[in-house]
């Protein structure tokens, strides 16, 4: 860890500071030397790609936590709690489907966080639009292994999707900084 | 080009999620990284930065009891006894342009938006380390600095106010802090 002694200069303006300091950490950087030929970043690739073999437990845990999540809200209904533990068992799997190898889960989990996101009122979304979602994610996970089914389960996620955003669109037509949210284009490709 | 001695870094780690965790000490681990502290959320990581003071924050957005983004505000106060300069990258699943500038705006250093490789998290751990940026402090804002390229061109209403500065010797906020651990 780095750690020695720093001296702050503060440089004081109208309305901000703007505050410098040496660079606390430098001393964890090296020059990189030719005959260098270690790779940290394939190292850890490789690490990922050792975890691989608890990927299909993992995103099984996942869906099911949705699933459970969902069931919830049927049993009782859209409170505050149970929508905000849908919204993150479906954002979870945003995130982690694609390193765990199922994009198109992660995509359709993309599309139920928007409509938990945008929908005026959760509790008037059509029940099988989101019912739908959660089954195509269950779906994914399940067939995965199934060679056939990656096309599928793309051309799914992106049904759903628009779907998905036809329902948003129309629901948010008096809301334009939802609608503009729902329009904007995503940082990540391919989302 | 330049090459991190990962084995002298300390994190910490703040992900609800526990495969997230596990891809984030695997990746770190991977780097050599020796020292590597987890929390579930964000009251706990908060113990933890002030208890390990570590060198680089990695949290999450989307957490319980507070989240990722509180988190990073109320590690980014300037009075506290704790360092409020350290990195924090924030890792997450929202993918949307303005959640960048709620981060930044919160005194967030990085964002990396999920779904996580080795490439970009190295990435972003290499640009806090080899690049960092001076602090602002206004009124309303205490953190890196947000502008990343140097620009008159613009003339909206926060646009800093310029003047004379006047330099100011401070006995370093962290060397405090740490005295005091």
């Amino acid at each position: 860890m780095a750690n020695h002694k720093r001296d702050i200069e503060i440089k004081a303006f109208a309305d901000h500071q703007v505050i410098t300091q040496p660079n606390p950490l430098r001393k964890v950087l090296r020059r990189l030397k030719e005959k260098d030929l270690d790779d940290p970043i394939a190292r850890a690739e490789k690490a990922l790609a050792g975890l691989s073999g608890e990927f299909k437990n993992w995103m099984t845990v996942e869906a099911d936590r949705l699933s459970a999540a969902h069931a919830t809200i049927l049993q009782n209904g859209f409170t505050h709690e149970n929508c905000e533990e849908l919204f993150r068992a479906a954002h979870d799997i945003k995130g982690d489907a694609a390193t765990f190898g199922y994009p198109s889960a992660g995509a359709a989990a993309n599309s139920l966080c928007r409509i938990i996101e945008h929908a005026p009122e959760l509790a008037e979304v059509p029940s099988d639009l989101i019912a739908h979602h959660i089954n195509a994610i269950q779906a994914i996970v399940r067939e995965r292994t199934k060679l056939d089914t990656v096309s599928m389960a793309s051309e799914l996620s992106r049904q759903l999707r628009g779907v998905a955003d036809e329902f948003l669109m129309k629901a948010n037509r008096d809301r334009p900084e939802h609608l503009e949210a729902i329009l904007a284009p995503s940082l990540v490709p391919g989302d | 080009m330049f090459r991190i001695d990962f084995n002298k870094l300390r994190f910490l780690v703040c992900d609800d999620n526990p495969h997230m965790r596990r891809i984030l000490r695997t990746l770190l681990h991977s780097f050599g990284a020796r020292e590597v502290y987890e929390a579930e959320d964000g009251a706990t990581a908060l113990e933890m930065y002030s208890h390990y003071v570590p060198d680089i924050v990695i949290t999450d957005w989307s957490m319980p009891i507070f989240d990722g983004l509180e988190l990073a505000q109320m590690i980014r106060q300037p009075e506290s006894k704790g360092n409020p300069f350290a990195p924090i990258i924030m890792l997450t699943g929202h993918s949307e342009k303005r959640r960048v500038t709620v981060a930044r705006d919160a005194g967030v250093t990085e964002f990396l938006a999920k779904p996580i490789s080795a490439k970009g998290l190295y990435q972003r751990i290499l640009n806090v380390v080899a690049n960092p940026r001076p602090f602002i402090k206004t009124k309303t804002y205490f953190g890196p600095d947000r502008r990343r390229n140097t620009s008159n061109a613009y003339i909206g209403p926060e646009r800093r106010v310029g003047g004379e500065a006047e330099v100011l010797q401070q006995p370093s906020l962290l060397d405090k802090a740490r005295s005091t651990v």
